[in-house]
């Protein structure tokens, strides 16, 4: 048995109890300690990805009690490619964090924050839907010590919103948990999707409840319509470093959406055939409205790329409303790209936040390296926004060429092309008032101005935005490459008797 | 018995769906307390409800037992929501003080008010 499959949970779950209880008071050791932590995570990840290139599908025994007895950890191309995902962010956003200080500004966020990466990589990971609820709670307590970190008035009363949301979420999360063992008497993923296709249709109708309460609660992650309306309240008010990050949350929704009503409820059983995308489909286009909507009325910085990040949620899971291998191929790259856009754009916008007095979307005087900061921002708006030359629009593109169908085709480009024209002309709009028109504005002379040296942006504080935009930048010139690997992965995706038999298998592979 | 937990499950989470909606954090975190009860006692009967039944295999003769899982599960369930109440109870109390109001909705007005100024 391969223990690698477990060490980006016990990784992370060693250290951060150590930074918190025996580095709490220094911050250059939590520091230190939280850089090798996030740099061994990244290559721990590394060789996960290559143990799934060959198409396997590796198990972990907890315990080495078989599969549906005991739980298990599954790792498969999916799995593996997220785990690099929120390594390679999380890696970046720390640098930033550290570069910028914004970890020095309140306690324990260095705790917080392993804690944080602990739970995503559990939830992407786990092969039983029970731990899923575990490892959510475990990334979401976290989030919320990360969220109102270092305080103040908006914060903690959006703080509070995002807690009570996600509670009344976790509960309706263990109300389809019951739900789903009374019909099935499982709940591990495998056994699950062993089980489901032989209730007959006619007296499935617990299951499909479960289903669908699965559903919304995943859209609560996801923010997808009409349960999308903490997004912009908690990522606005949360420090930039830690928006960034969430910039992954949002992204385990829509993995849990692939993996349970793809593996589980998916396409060919009986009890829940069509029901899932009947109603996924129009909340997901609705959502790219609001996004859009958002995006042109945004009196605020922060609030903007909020918006601009439920619209990619609505793009992606247009995409994965399909339940097709080409179109979960489109919607895993389009969610790769839209992950490190959101990420890039909330750095930059911290840069430029922290300079200026506030994040209101109006001209003030221009901060120090105006141009620098504006081709960064151009850059990652574009990508935002999915125009070429960047990833957002070969990431759009594939989604588009997925969804040809004849039903789909009419409302699903219409809402992806206007969001996007929406979102370029929003994202014109907030920059012209940042960097063009803030070079109309004289600053004004006070005391501070005249005492306090040029605030310039140092090295260390730009290479994580530049890291980000390298990653976009990378994804569009090795397309061909990445689209290669997520296409077996959805292949690999779609194969659910390969995913029961690995990991139902009595013996076998462990 | 059937009826009896049933209506109690009902009876407390139409409570907690109501309390949930209020203004102010009290009630709703007294909301969502009722609501994690009324879940707990939820998926402890998703195992069918049993009396005088052990939650153990018995090696001698046919005992008969009832499904320890959901107990297994509804005692991980009740960990979690007895920690998240009391974070909750921890945030509320740190948006009280900073804020000086329990209101749990965000003024708009006012916050944009702030951005102007």
């Amino acid at each position: 048995m391969s223990h690698w499959i477990i060490l980006p949970v016990v990784l992370p779950a060693m250290i951060a109890p150590i930074i918190g209880f025996m580095m709490r008071h220094d911050i250059v050791l939590a520091r230190v300690t939280s850089t090798v932590g996030s740099a061994l995570l990244l290559a721990i990840s590394l060789v996960l990805v290559s143990m799934a290139m060959d198409g396997t599908t590796h198990i972990y025994r907890l315990g080495d009690w078989p599969a549906p007895f005991g739980i298990v950890l599954v790792l498969d191309r999916l799995s593996a490619l997220m785990v690099l995902l929120t390594s390679v962010l999380a890696f970046m956003v720390l640098l930033h964090a550290m570069a910028t200080g914004w970890d020095d500004r309140g306690r324990h966020f260095h705790a917080l924050f392993q804690f944080q990466l602990m739970g995503i990589c559990g939830a992407f990971l786990t092969g039983d839907i029970f731990n899923l609820f575990v490892f959510f709670e475990i990334l979401l307590i976290a989030s919320y010590g990360l969220m109102i970190h270092s305080g103040g008035r908006d914060r903690m009363r959006a703080g509070l919103q995002y807690v009570v949301m996600n509670l009344a979420g976790s509960t309706l999360f263990l109300f389809a948990l019951g739900t789903l063992y009374a019909s099935t008497g499982t709940l591990n993923i495998a056994d699950l999707a062993a089980k489901i296709p032989d209730i007959p249709a006619d007296e499935a109708g617990l299951v499909r409840v479960a289903a669908m309460l699965l559903m919304i609660v995943f859209a609560v992650k996801a923010a997808l319509f009409p349960v999308q309306f903490w997004l912009p309240a908690t990522y606005a008010n949360a420090p930039a470093p830690v928006a960034a990050l969430f910039a992954i949350m949002t992204k385990v929704g829509a993995y849990a959406i692939l993996r349970i009503h793809t593996v589980v409820f998916g396409p060919g059983v009986a009890g829940t055939e069509g029901m899932i995308d009947a109603w996924l489909f129009p909340a997901a286009l609705v959502t790219i409205a609001l996004g859009a909507f958002g995006v042109l009325g945004a009196k605020r910085l922060m609030s903007l790329i909020s918006f601009s990040v439920i619209g990619s949620m609505g793009t992606l899971l247009v995409a994965v409303a399909a339940f097709s291998p080409i179109a979960t191929t489109a919607a895993l790259y389009y969610m790769v790209h839209s992950t490190f856009a959101a990420a890039c754009l909330f750095l930059i916008a911290d840069l430029v936040v922290s300079r200026r007095d506030g994040d209101s979307l109006t001209p003030s005087a221009a901060t120090v390296q105006n141009g620098l900061f504006a081709a960064i921002f151009f850059a990652a708006a574009i990508a935002m926004a999915g125009m070429p030359p960047l990833s957002g629009f070969l990431g759009k593109l594939l989604v588009l060429d997925a969804l040809r169908d004849p039903g789909v085709i009419g409302w699903a480009w219409t809402a992806i092309l206007v969001g996007s024209l929406l979102t370029i002309v929003g994202f014109a709009r907030a920059g012209s008032a940042l960097f063009w028109k803030s070079t109309a504005v004289e600053a004004p002379i006070t005391e501070t101005a005249e005492t306090a040296a040029p605030n310039f942006a140092t090295p260390a504080q730009v290479t994580p935005v530049m890291l980000t935009l390298a990653v976009l930048v990378a994804l569009s010139v090795f397309a061909g490459p990445v689209a290669g690997y997520l296409e077996q992965t959805s292949v690999q995706l779609f194969d659910r008797s390969g995913y029961i038999s690995a990991v139902l298998a009595p013996g076998g592979e462990g | 018995m059937e009826l009896l937990v049933a209506s109690a499950i009902g009876t407390m989470t139409a409570g907690g769906v109501y309390l949930l909606l209020r203004l102010r954090t009290f009630p709703v975190i007294l909301g969502l307390a009722l609501l994690s009860y009324a879940v707990n006692v939820f998926i402890f009967s998703s195992g069918r409800l049993a009396i005088d039944m052990s939650p153990i295999l018995s090696k001698y003769g046919e005992a008969s037992y009832t499904d320890p899982l959901p107990q297994a599960l509804v005692l991980t369930a009740i960990v979690i929501s007895f920690g998240m109440t009391a974070v909750l109870v921890m945030v509320s109390l740190g948006a009280f003080l900073e804020a000086d109001t329990d209101s749990i909705d965000i003024d708009q007005t006012e916050t944009d008010e702030d951005v102007a100024k």
